[in-house]
Parts: structure tokens; sequence; C-alpha cells
């Protein structure tokens, strides 16, 4: 297939992908905003004001890059695991099966796809959190490339996700029983200074402890872990998803029998 | 000239053991309408999965144009389109979108992908529906869809899996009028169907596949020569009692009632024999259908054939 020929593949993957969300946008970019911004009310505001600094920042300060990162990683996930899943389920990834798109171009149009939802439904929530706070970006780039990276592995790992789900139950189990836990998990609401030493250590396994305190590093200039040594994982995850779901198409997995 | 697919000894197993394809070599010419029939389970899909490659062949060789599809994929993938058993576009989407993003899945540039989709869209009565969503389409209209959007990259070998099944008489003379035409414009096609008729109407060649291996694979022209007797009924203008004697005449006929008989001839047996014998017996004949198609009663016994005559075929 001619470059541009894969270009224009990739383009139509790409705006049928945004397409599909903005279609159903009261059920895509409606719900995570109402969401995040009960917790900016809730946890920042009301509960916030009781519970006062935390890190050195008032605590709405501290959480709003958590929440706007939660929103993206979930996002980003939940566009790529529904939409592959959906293609599969209709059996709509047919037409691209049998079409000459390369393997490695039906993964980018999806990945995209998802990453442009992320960080659709993150500006939503960024522009939401301006009611509440006066926001300001310590390390622009910084922050503009973790929330990029985050997104990346958020779709790649959906994309994982979609494959191997055989039924809608398949494809809601990783979001609630792994993913969601994960964020808690991962510092959105708290300082890892907080914790005792083992929870400590437990969190330095957690991936999006690194996403979150980075992308707050971005933000308010603080963070819980090394800065460069987090965007070292990422880029590991990153790559080892990416190779793993071009694998997976290669091989076929969970889409030619 | 030139062969438009080379099957060679192709085999699948599927993961649960089911060895849906035992070693089938096939090939069908550039230009040809070929039928691939075959009662359900024979493994018709799987050969059509293999060569648009939804399913992956457990061993053998596939040539489309004198191209391997393991090791020329995009390439023969341009020459293939699919239009498959099953629906199988998005039905949120609108008419227009679906042939359009195929479109752009070949690499087709806007300008060229809108003129196609318009002149299939056309051609296949659907360009008025162009901009309501798949799901509020009918039966006939959603299969008219699949051709459509297969046409889109004006693929040199077609092929069509069941594409008129549950679409009613009418429209399915017009799909087969719009398939002909096509082919006649140099498009090879492949189709699988259940309608026997459909087949023996527009098919030059045909393989029957059953249980994962070629039984028959001719010209349809040598296999309804091969046809040695066919069965009428024969409805009366005025009623009988009882069948006449037909004498030492190559027939074997079944009363059924006053008002109508079942006669079987030899292919020896010409239609003037035959009502000469009629108007011989004063039997007075008022209409005169064959009781199943030509092609079906071949189906059959080659199947009952194939299988050694200890298994009935339930459906064609």
């Amino acid at each position: 297939m001619l470059s541009n020929h894969k270009y224009i593949a990739f383009e139509t993957i790409v705006i049928k992908e945004v397409r599909r969300f903005t279609r159903i946008w009261l059920q895509t970019l409606v719900p995570p905003a109402i969401t995040i911004s009960l917790y900016f009310v809730i946890f920042g505001n009301l509960v916030g004001r009781r519970i006062g600094d935390m890190g050195g920042f008032n605590y709405m300060e501290f959480i709003i890059p958590g929440l706007i990162m939660m929103a993206v990683i979930q996002n980003s996930y939940s566009n790529v695991v529904s939409s592959f899943f959906s293609h599969k389920f209709q059996r709509s990834v047919e037409e691209l099966l049998v079409s000459p798109v390369p393997n490695v171009i039906i993964l980018s149009g999806f990945v995209v796809g998802g990453m442009v939802r992320g960080l659709l439904v993150g500006g939503i929530v960024t522009v939401m959190s301006l009611f509440f706070i006066d926001l300001e970006i310590q390390h622009p780039l910084v922050t503009l490339s973790v929330v990029l990276l985050t997104a990346l592995v958020f779709s790649l790992a959906g994309f994982i996700n979609a494959l191997f789900a055989n039924s809608f139950d398949d494809i809601s189990i990783i979001p609630t029983f792994v993913l969601t836990p994960l964020i808690y998990l991962g510092g959105v609401f708290y300082s890892s200074s907080l914790l005792p030493e083992f929870w400590r250590s437990v969190s330095a396994l957690n991936p999006i402890f690194y996403m979150v305190n980075t992308f707050r590093y971005g933000f308010l200039g603080v963070s819980d872990v090394p800065v460069v040594g987090a965007f070292v994982i990422l880029l590991g995850f990153a790559v080892v998803l990416f190779s793993a779901c071009l694998l997976l198409l290669n091989r076929g997995t969970g889409l030619r029998s | 000239m030139t062969t438009a697919i080379a099957i060679d000894n192709l085999t699948k197993t599927y993961a649960n053991g089911l060895q849906a394809l035992k070693g089938i070599s096939l090939e069908v010419q550039q230009g040809d309408f070929f039928a691939l029939l075959g009662p359900n389970g024979a493994g018709k899909s799987t050969t059509i999965g293999i060569l648009s490659t939804l399913v992956n062949k457990s061993g053998g060789g596939v040539e489309i144009f004198g191209k391997n599809v393991d090791a020329h994929v995009y390439e023969t993938k341009l020459d293939l389109g699919v239009v498959p058993q099953e629906i199988n576009f998005s039905q949120f989407e609108k008419v227009r979108d679906i042939v359009m993003t195929q479109a752009g899945y070949y690499g087709m540039p806007r300008q060229l992908a809108a003129e196609r989709c318009e002149k299939y869209l056309r051609k296949l009565g659907l360009w008025e529906k162009r901009y309501e969503r798949s799901r509020t389409l009918s039966g006939g209209m959603k299969r008219r869809l699949m051709i459509a959007r297969a046409l889109v990259h004006e693929p040199r070998l077609l092929i069509l899996d069941e594409p008129t099944a549950g679409v009613d008489i009418e429209l399915r003379r017009s799909m087969w009028e719009f398939l002909t035409e096509l082919n006649e414009a140099g498009t090879t096609i492949i189709l699988t169907t259940h309608y026997l008729e459909e087949a023996e109407q527009l098919c030059r060649n045909i393989a029957i596949i059953d249980h994962g291996r070629i039984v028959e694979n001719t010209s349809m022209r040598a296999l309804l020569a091969a046809l040695d007797k066919q069965t009428y009924i024969v409805e009366l203008a005025a009623p009988i009692r009882a069948l006449p004697d037909w004498g030492d005449a190559p027939l074997s006929a079944e009363f059924i009632d006053e008002h109508s008989f079942e006669i079987t001839v030899d292919a020896r047996l010409t239609m003037s024999d035959l009502f000469k014998l009629f108007l011989l017996h004063s039997v007075e004949v008022s209409a005169l259908r064959s009781k199943s198609n030509r092609l079906e009663q071949l189906f059959l016994s080659r199947l009952d054939g194939a299988r050694g005559g200890d298994e009935h075929v339930v459906q064609p």
C-alpha cells in the first residue's frame, strides 16, 4: 500500500472514530464532565476545606491534575475498548480486515481516536476546573507530553482488552476491577508522603501513580516521583503495549479463526 | 487465460478440532461466473473466509491473479471484493458513510471515493437512501449496500456469499441482472447460494463442496448434460381414475390424484415424444412443470454419490 493510501486509510479510521463518539456526545462527553465536576464540588470544595493543605497546596489545587488525568485515562481506555469491541460484535471489523489497510494503521487509527476522546474530555474537565480555581501550569511541555503518553498507553490497553473480549461483560471487567482501583490508589486524592512505608512501596508498582504525579508536577512543580524516571516508565509501557497490540493483530487474536 | 483464483490442497482445522477443509484444490479463470455450492457446513464459508483473509488456513496455498495471498497480502486484497453472508456494517452509520469509509480503507482520494459511491449507490437503487441510517434499510437494501461497499474500489474479483438470501424474487432478479452486467464488464465473480436456480441462471462453472472436499468441479453445461432423468408434475385437463399402461416407454409415473400425476422421464425421451405418448393414451394435459430445479436434482445426486447414498441432504 502506498504511503498516501496509508495516510488516507489512517485518516478514515480516525474520522470514523471521532464521528462515532461525537455523535453520541451525551453518552461520551457530558457524563465524565459532570462526574468530575462533582468531585470538584464535593472533594475539592466541601471536604477539601476541612482537609486543609496537601503537599504544600490547598486540596483543590492538589486534586485537580489527578482528576483531569483520571478523565483522560478512563475515556481513552473506554473509547477504544467499546469502539473496537462493537466493531467485532457487529462484525463491521471485517470491512477493515478484508481491506489492504496494514495492521499498524488499524491500530494507530483506533488508538488516535481513543486519544482524541481522552484529551477532549480532559480539556472539558480542565475548563470546568477553572470555575473553581485559577489554574497555572508550571511546566507546559511536561504536562502536554505526559497527558499524551498516558492517553496513548490507555488507548493501547483498551485495544488489547477489546481483542480478547468476547462479550460486553468482558469490556467492563478491567475498567471496574483493575483500572478504577489503580486510579484511586494512584495518588489522585492524596500524597504518597501520607502513606506508611509499605504502602508507599506498593504504590511504586502502580503505573498510574507515576502518570498522576508527573502530570501534577507539570501543573504545580512538585511530584512524589522522579519525573525522568516516570517518563521512562511511561515510554516503556507505550512501546511494550504497542508491540503487543501489533503482535496480537498480526496473529489475528480475537479476530480471525 | 489468466487464473483469477488458484487454490491448492487447502486445509482448515478449527481450534475445536473440526476439519472444515480436507485438501481442496480449485481454479477459477478470470472473467468466470463461478458457483461454489454445498450444503450447510460443507466448507464454503471457510473457503471464502480464507480467500478474504478472515480465516487462517491450516495448510495449502491460495493465489489470486497469480499472487500468493500470504506473500502479497496488500496486492491481493486490492483485487478482492467480498460480500459476506451476514450483514456486517455498523447499523448506526449512514448509507453513504459506510461506502465512503470503505473507499477510505482502500486509500481512495475523497473526490474519487464520492464519485464511485454515487455510481454504485445509484446502480443498486440506494442513492435516495444515502443519508439514512443503515438500520432503517430493508433486508434487501442492506444486501445491496454490502454489494455497493464491496465494489467501491472496483475489484477484479468479487466474492458473493449468499447475496440474495432473504431477498424477494423481484429484487433477486434485478440483482441477477446487475451481477450479469458486472461479469460481462470483466469482473470475475464467485457465488455461493442456496438458490440453485440462481446458480444455474448465472454461473458458467461450478464446484460442489461437501464435508470439506470438492465432489464436483465442472462447467454448468457439462453438469446439466449429465442429468439422465427429469421429473415433471402433469396437470390434467380432464380427470382420470388410473394411469395408462405406458408400455416400453422409458419413463415411470405415479398417480397423485385424478387431476394430476408425477412422471419421471429418461433424458433420451424428448418433449415431443412425451406429448405423443400423452396423445396416444388420451391423456389431456393442461400444464406441465418440473418437480424440481435441474441443478437441484444433480446437486442432490452428487452429494448422495459422494456420501455413498447413506445420508440424507436436508438443505441444498
